[in-house]
Order: structure tokens, then sequence, then C-alpha cells
């Protein structure tokens, strides 16, 4: 079927030449449907009362027959083991969702005699909102700075440094978490305090910044730091390719209109790779979701709902399946793995919200 | 205005004499030597070099006010890269290098104290492919070039409908300006992108095979439009189309490279170069023998 509707398209596009091609042959044409022999030319002139139209079977080579089964194989594998994965968790964990009912993402106690019974109370809602704020702190702060790097990368640095810069990039995305957990527990952890204390000072009447008493260590805005720090390269390397693949002769457009380099950048490199920047932000976010050593490490978790940014405590579910899974009784585990499948399900809106983002600005785009 | 209009009596006597003076002094080489008139652009001993190889060699040509000049010539004769240097694009490239002189009303524009930006308004450009912002309207193309150089206008409306009005757009396209550029065919992109030029008001025109990409039709359209901006400014076009540069230019350059550097052959009036060109080399190529 694509092969057949592919092959159907180029025709359209290259039918202005094939149009001359025949006009300019015209003549010659004519000359060969009266030449003697050409008996088959009579057919033409039969009456086309009743066309049938015919089958046309696009017959497939065996190695297209291989390929195309191995292709599809694959792809029905990832999906059979990712089903697999949210059938396991929702199997073993759905004896939590029938005992806790909605109070499983609501609630907020983690809390009981290790078995099953009244006094036995499991409900993430603090992790949830943990998890979530973190990230888009995390998103909020990495976000600019990889746009920002991305474009200096690709339009502002000289040629060597641009492919050292594009190497560093590759290999930070690489690193593992657990150093950037290290490195945010001893390097960034005591600057961050500092800073946060400095925003509270100066723009602690901003709701966001406000905290009930001075404890700033742990907090969900140190975590979204080391998180920032761990995304941006993966959506700055991202940014970079959707930025690259701006087509040169609409920035020679531009400038030839008497942009700078800067309005090119902003009116025409910018809107172009904006799917793309959102494509990668929604890679890093779920990347953040995620993220269980270096959240683990940093911040101090606390078994409570925590808006305020800036004071201490706060927790994501990875971090806490992490830290419970050791001790936990075989009823706790069940509510672990009840968690891990709440948190498959936020990330697949996540992923899926992304998706629509970009699919719909990609339309507009295309418009 | 009226107060300044011996002032610029006199700029025009004083360009005059300029003019006369330039033709004794390039008098020796009169191939490179379009025939006088004020002139809106003029390049004194033009070289251009993509690091060490040398692709345009001491190009002397004057474009007259209200003209249009044809650049023909072989593919990989420097036409292009020419025209690039006409508005400062060829710095774009790194490890580009350009001697000489070119001229906007008599003055350098590549003078230390100039900014590029500006020239690039004076001097606008139409590409081989026609180039509109594909996450624009028509309407916002068009006047895409004010918001790129953060120039005000009192009447946007008024502004793109005489850009659109004289592109040969407006009729086309006035009862879907919103729509996006994507959904113009490519003669009226390629017309679009006329009019977006024009609407930062350029004095030069400059042209780089506006219509190889084009059907006859379109190709009819854009060229009538040529001629009618003609009136009022003046037009550098690349063309390999021997026709079309009979049909629309006044004056042709023939621009050659023989394995070397990229020069000027013959130079003057359209009907001259096709009709009695001097250099044989120009009667072969006009005649369609070679290139």
């Amino acid at each position: 079927m694509a092969c057949a509707s592919a092959g159907g398209v180029p025709t359209r596009d290259a039918s202005p030449n094939l149009q001359s091609l025949f006009i300019s042959w015209l003549p010659l044409v004519r000359f060969a449907s009266i030449w003697p022999g050409n008996d088959r030319g009579v057919a033409v002139a039969v009456e086309q009362h009743d066309i049938e139209q015919r089958e046309v079977v696009t017959k497939k080579p065996p190695v297209d027959k291989v390929l195309h089964a191995v292709v599809t194989s694959g792809a029905l594998a990832s999906l059979v083991i990712l089903g697999s994965i949210a059938g396991f968790l929702l199997y073993r964990g759905f004896q939590i969702f029938s005992d806790m009912g909605f109070g499983f993402i609501t609630g907020s106690t983690w809390e009981g005699t290790g078995g099953e019974g009244e006094f036995t109370k499991y409900g993430i809602a603090p992790m949830l909102v943990g998890s979530i704020v973190l990230s888009l702190i995390a998103v909020f702060v990495a976000l600019p700075l990889s746009v920002g790097t991305a474009l200096f990368v690709e339009f502002y640095a000289p040629p060597g440094l641009r492919r050292v810069l594009i190497s560093i990039l590759d290999l930070a995305a690489a690193i593992p978490s657990v150093i950037y957990g290290l490195w945010g527990l001893f390097v960034l952890r005591p600057l961050a305090i500092g800073w946060a204390e400095a925003l509270n000072d100066h723009l602690g009447w901003f709701p966001l910044f406000r905290v009930e008493a001075t404890f700033f260590d742990g907090s969900p805005f140190i975590g979204g730091l080391v998180l920032a720090v761990m995304i941006s390269p993966i959506i700055t390397s991202v940014a970079r390719e959707v930025f690259s693949q701006t087509p040169p002769e609409l920035i020679d457009g531009a400038r030839a209109l008497g942009g700078e380099r800067w309005s090119a950048i902003r009116h025409i490199v910018l809107p172009f790779g904006r799917s793309g920047v959102i494509g990668g932000a929604m890679l890093g976010l779920g990347r953040a979701l995620g993220e269980t050593v270096a959240i683990y490490l940093v911040v101090s978790i606390v078994f409570k709902i925590n808006l305020q940014i800036l004071f201490t405590g706060t927790g994501n579910i990875a971090s806490m399946i992490a830290l419970k899974f050791g001790e936990a009784s075989p009823y706790e585990v069940k509510a672990l793995l009840a968690s891990g499948f709440v948190l498959f399900v936020v990330t697949l809106i996540v992923n899926l919200i992304a998706t629509a983002i970009v699919n719909n600005s990609a339309r507009k785009a295309a418009k | 205005m009226f107060s300044e209009s011996p002032l610029e009596g006199a700029e025009i006597t004083a360009s005059g004499v300029g003019s006369t003076m330039r033709e004794v002094e390039t008098g020796r080489d009169s191939r490179n030597l379009l025939p006088s008139g004020a002139s809106g652009l003029e390049t004194i001993g033009a070289h251009a070099w993509f690091g060490k190889h040398h692709a345009i060699e001491d190009v002397s040509l004057r474009f007259p006010k209200s003209s249009v000049t044809g650049l023909i010539g072989p593919s990989g004769c420097g036409k292009s890269t020419f025209l690039r240097l006409l508005n400062r694009m060829h710095e774009f490239i790194p490890g580009t290098a350009f001697a000489g002189q070119v001229l906007l009303d008599g003055r350098d524009i590549y003078a230390p104290e100039v900014n590029a930006t500006e020239i690039r308004l004076k001097v606008g450009m139409v590409f081989q492919k026609p180039n509109p912002f594909p996450s624009m309207s028509i309407a916002d193309n068009v006047l895409a070039g004010l918001r790129l150089a953060r120039i005000k206008t009192a009447d946007k409306y008024m502004l793109l409908e005489d850009c659109l009005v004289r592109a040969g757009l407006w009729k086309e396209v006035k009862d879907r300006l919103k729509a996006s550029a994507g959904s113009l065919s490519g003669g009226q992109q390629q017309r679009l992108c006329i009019a977006r030029a024009l609407a930062v008001k350029p004095e030069v025109l400059l042209m780089d095979e506006p219509c190889s990409a084009l059907d006859p039709g379109s190709t009819l359209r854009v060229e009538e439009t040529i001629v009618q901006l003609s009136e009022a400014m003046t037009i550098i076009i690349v063309t390999h189309n021997m026709q079309q540069a009979a049909r629309v230019s006044d004056y042709c350059a023939f621009f050659l490279s023989e394995g070397g550097p990229g020069r000027v052959v013959e130079a003057g009036l359209t009907s001259t170069i096709f009709t009695n060109p001097v250099d044989p080399r120009t009667a072969d190529y006009v005649q369609g023998r070679f290139g």
C-alpha cells in the first residue's frame, strides 16, 4: 500500500516537465500513429462507454518481504514490551488501587502496620506533586539555557569552538545521573542554598519564593537545579539539531531584507525550530520525571506536599520507590508497584501532550 | 524638501562630472563599461575570492538608474557571486574576500563606516528559488522586512497593497492575505518575494535567476513586473535565458571564466550585444553556440 502511494506522488510534481515534453514531441507522436503497421493505434478510437477500473497489483520482491517482516516485528516487539510493563505494574499493584481507591492518588500519608488492614494508608500525592514540581523547575531553568547554548553553537561560535562544544554536549548527555547527583550534593547544593536565601530575601514578596521558615537545604529548588543541569545537554542537542535544519535560503532572505543576525534568528530560526525545541524540552521533562538517584542524593525526602520551592523537603515517585523498596513488606511492595504505574501513566500523559504540541505547531508552520 | 532642491541640483552636476571622469579613467578598457547616464550603482575593479579561489577579476560596470541590466554567461562564471557583492552578502560565507569598490549613489558601500545592514535595505534581492517565510501569512511576508529591520510605518495596509500591486500579485491574493505563503504557486511565491523586497523601499533590486524555477506563464508575469518596476528603480538580473535577457534588459554584461576567474567580456546596450557584439565569444554565446 505505502509503496503504491509513494510511487504515485513524484509524477504529480513532475507533471509540468512531462507536459512540456509531450507538447514538444507531439508532431512525432502524431506521425507515429499514422504509420502503417501501428495497428494498436486503432484501439484508442474504441468507444469508452463502459470503463472498467483495473486492479493494480504491486508485486513485492522477496527482499522487501523479509525487510517488511523484520521491521514490523521490531515495532511490534517494542509495543508488546511497553504493554507488558504497564500490565505487570497494574497487575501487581491492582490490590492497592482497589483497597485505597482514589485516595491512593490524593492521600498524603504513607503509614501502616505493613500488612492489610484499616490502619494501613498509602497515598502518593506528595511524591506525585514533588515529581511534577521538580521537573517543571528543571525544564523552566534548562530551556532558556539550552536554547541560548544551541543558538551560540550554531550561529555565533567560530568553527573550531563549535566542533569542540558539540562533542562536549554529546558527552554531557551521556554522563550517568549518579555523577550529576554527587556533583549536585557536594558542589551545587552549598552554592544553591546561598542563591535560595538571596531569592527569598529580595523576591520573598513573590508567592513562589515565600518560605514558612528559613530552611533552604534539600529544597525542590536545589533538586530542580540539579535536574536542569542534567537535562540541558539533551535539550541543547535537540535544539541545535533543529536550528541547523533551518533552510539557508530563508536566513539569506531575511538578511537580504536588512535584518541583522539576531533579527533573522528571532523571526526565522526560532519559529522554524519551535516544535523541535518543544519536543526536546519534553524529552528532558520525561527524563526529569523519572530521575531517581540524583534526587535521592540531593533532596531531603519528606512525605509532605511542598509547594514552597525554596523550602526544604520534597521527593519524587522514583526516589521514593528506591528509598522504601529495601525494607518494604510484601503489601507495601504492591503499593510501590502501584506508584510505579502512576509514574508510568504520568510520563505517558506528558509525552502525549508533547506530541500534540509538536504536531499542532508543525501543522501551523505547514499551513 | 523645497529648500534642499538647489543642493540636489548641485549633487547631480557633481555626479555627472564624476561619471565623465570615470569614463576617461577606464577608457582604456571600454569593454567593461556600460553606457553613461545617472548611475544608481557602479563597481570599479571588483574582485572576489572564496578562500584561495579567485572567482571574479576586475569587473567595472555602471548600472544606470531606472534601467534593467542583464548579467549573462555560462554557469560558474561568477554572475551570482558578483550579484552578492553588490549588497554585501558575499561576506556571509566564511573565508571570502573582496577587492575594489562598489559605489551606491557615489558612496563606497565597503567603506569601514558603512553599516552593511543599511546597504541591504537600499539594495534588495530576489533569489533563484522562491523563499517566502513559511511560518508567516502572505501579508506578514510582505511586511517581514519592516519587522526584521525594525522599521516603523504609519500605514502598513497602504504599504502592503502598494507592494503587492507593484509586484503584480494584488488581484490574486487580496482576498486571502491571512493565508499562509506556502499555499501560493511557485510563480506567485516569487512575486510575493518581489513584493517583500519592495516593502523596504530599495533603490536597487538584484535578481538572481528569478524565473529559473517557474513555468512559462509565471515567468511572463514576473518579466512584466520587472519592466514595470524598472521605471522607478535600478534592476540587475542574472539570467541563463537569452530570450529573457533580450526581453527585459536595457543593458547586458557578458561574463566568462575560461578556466580562470570570471571577467566581463563585453557590456553594452542589449540590442548591440545581441545583434552586433564586438567580441566573437559574445556572439557565440548569445547565439547558443556554447555555454
